[in-house]
């Protein structure tokens, strides 16, 4: 009995973490992206310099007409945003914040496999929108999406067994127990393209070639609507979650901090993740979006290369010291 | 190699036995179903909460406010099929790296893994320059 509320109270957490950070990740990025660009954001809902925005976007939302387009492929269409939403539900799940047992939502042996095969599944939502749309843009962003998933999902696994192979696990705890500080320095790299590989896949400028707004409306969502648009948007969102606490847990040490990982170590966690949320954001607003070839040749010329090199050094290393 | 762990230092998983192993996953599995259950319940309020009134234009495929012309299912040209067979090609190696990676250092293997694993990464690098040298990295 006790192990099933355990258990129900975890996946209680999980979900409420899923349902609040990435909205507050889009609230601070409306704030960010407004004083960045000289504007004040939203100021209005909910009195307090607009914190409520999202909340009244979700009513918005919640309240539009539902429309599938008649040439749709019906079910498939309704079915894509669930798709694109839940594997990153499933991969909180394996994300420790603390070093203590009670501060994951589920010790999962395989931890950073499992995380990778889950993320990837998320792209199969917006290729099933931009095919079942019948669209000529849905269809021209799906195809970009699937083309930019397949060049940076390497870079991204290359990266990740780069990590794998410096703890000796591929338990995500377990590397983390393993973590030294001069393991930022010799995986920096690594890290780095993990990041911007991450940042490609969740479709986030400067890599947003494929829901390019000015050029193919928006890619594989351009027939969505209401509650279905907002489920896509909230699957972005918590996606960057996803992708920034993976860098925190995998890269930069986790719960580790400068005075030692007693008590306060789910504070480090979170800290960093902000402060990567943050990056994300300031990229959004600096940079210019890739053009798609420009976009696969970063990622097969450079990125490619660099995880190689970062495997190379990561192994000598290893061997040297063991 | 059966043991899905090796590290000691861990306190999480000391001894693991196959039915404990695979009980993690069974957490995945609930969580899953909450997930599947949100996503229903959301589209089941929604349903509750919008208005429906289909109108032949509203239902037509957007092709910016004029008459679709064709259909979305269209021809096109797919640059990409290159990229599939080269993603094909490094990314079912790359898996490979993950059971490797946590055996590699371990007592008695070092130096003769490390080579094993120069001959892998140079087989990925001749593979990648053999396709930059054959222009597929570049479009123009």
């Amino acid at each position: 009995m006790n192990d099933a509320l355990d258990v129900a109270w975890r996946l209680l957490i999980i979900f409420v973490v899923f349902l609040t950070f990435p909205l507050i990740v889009g609230q601070t990025e409306h704030k960010v992206m407004a004083h960045m660009q000289g504007r004040l954001g939203p100021m209005y809902a909910g009195g307090f310099h607009g914190w409520a925005q999202l909340v009244a976007d979700g009513v918005k939302f919640a309240q539009k007409e539902d429309v599938v387009p008649a040439g749709a492929d019906r079910r498939i269409f309704q079915l894509a945003p669930a798709v694109a939403l839940l594997p990153y539900l499933l991969v909180l799940l394996a994300i420790p914040i603390g070093p203590s047992k009670g501060a994951v939502g589920e010790v999962i042996d395989a931890g950073v496999f499992f995380v990778l095969a889950v993320m990837g599944v998320g792209v199969l939502g917006s290729l099933m929108a931009g095919w079942a749309s019948a669209n000529k843009f849905s269809l021209l962003g799906g195809l970009r999406t699937a083309a930019q998933l397949l060049a940076y999902e390497l870079p991204m696994l290359l990266t990740a067994a780069s990590v794998a192979m410096a703890a000796g696990t591929v338990s995500i705890p377990g590397i983390l127990d393993a973590f030294r500080w001069w393991w930022l320095p010799w995986q920096i790299v690594g890290a780095i393209v993990f990041f911007v590989a991450g940042l490609a896949e969740l479709q986030r400028p400067p890599f947003d070639m494929p829901v390019a707004d000015s050029e193919i409306i928006f890619g594989a969502y351009t027939e969505y609507t209401g509650l279905r648009f907002a489920l896509f948007l909230l699957a972005e969102y918590a996606g960057i979650v996803v992708l920034c606490g993976l860098t925190t847990v995998l890269f930069l040490g986790g719960w580790h901090g400068p005075w030692g990982a007693d008590g306060l170590g789910w504070v480090w966690t979170l800290l960093k993740t902000a402060v990567l949320a943050f990056i994300v954001i300031w990229l959004r607003v600096t940079y210019p979006r890739l053009r798609e070839d420009q976009l696969q040749k970063l990622s097969w010329t450079l990125l490619v290369p660099l995880s190689l090199a970062q495997i190379a050094l990561t192994g000598i290393v290893k061997v040297v010291i063991q | 190699m059966p043991e899905p762990t090796v590290v000691e230092s861990t306190a999480v998983n000391a001894t693991v036995v196959a039915a404990d192993y695979f009980q993690s996953y069974s957490v995945v599995g609930l969580l899953a179903v909450v997930g599947v259950l949100f996503v229903a319940v959301a589209f089941g309020a929604g349903r509750l909460l919008r208005p429906v009134v289909p109108t032949p234009e509203k239902l037509l495929t957007y092709e910016c406010g004029v008459d679709p012309v064709g259909e979305g299912w269209a021809h096109t040209q797919v640059r990409y099929y290159v990229y599939a067979f080269l993603y094909v090609i490094f990314a079912v190696d790359s898996i490979f790296l993950f059971p490797w990676a946590t055996v590699f250092a371990a007592p008695g293997y070092g130096a003769t893994t490390l080579v094993e694993m120069f001959i892998f990464l140079g087989f990925l690098a001749v593979g990648l320059l053999y396709a930059y040298k054959k222009g597929v990295l570049a479009w123009t």
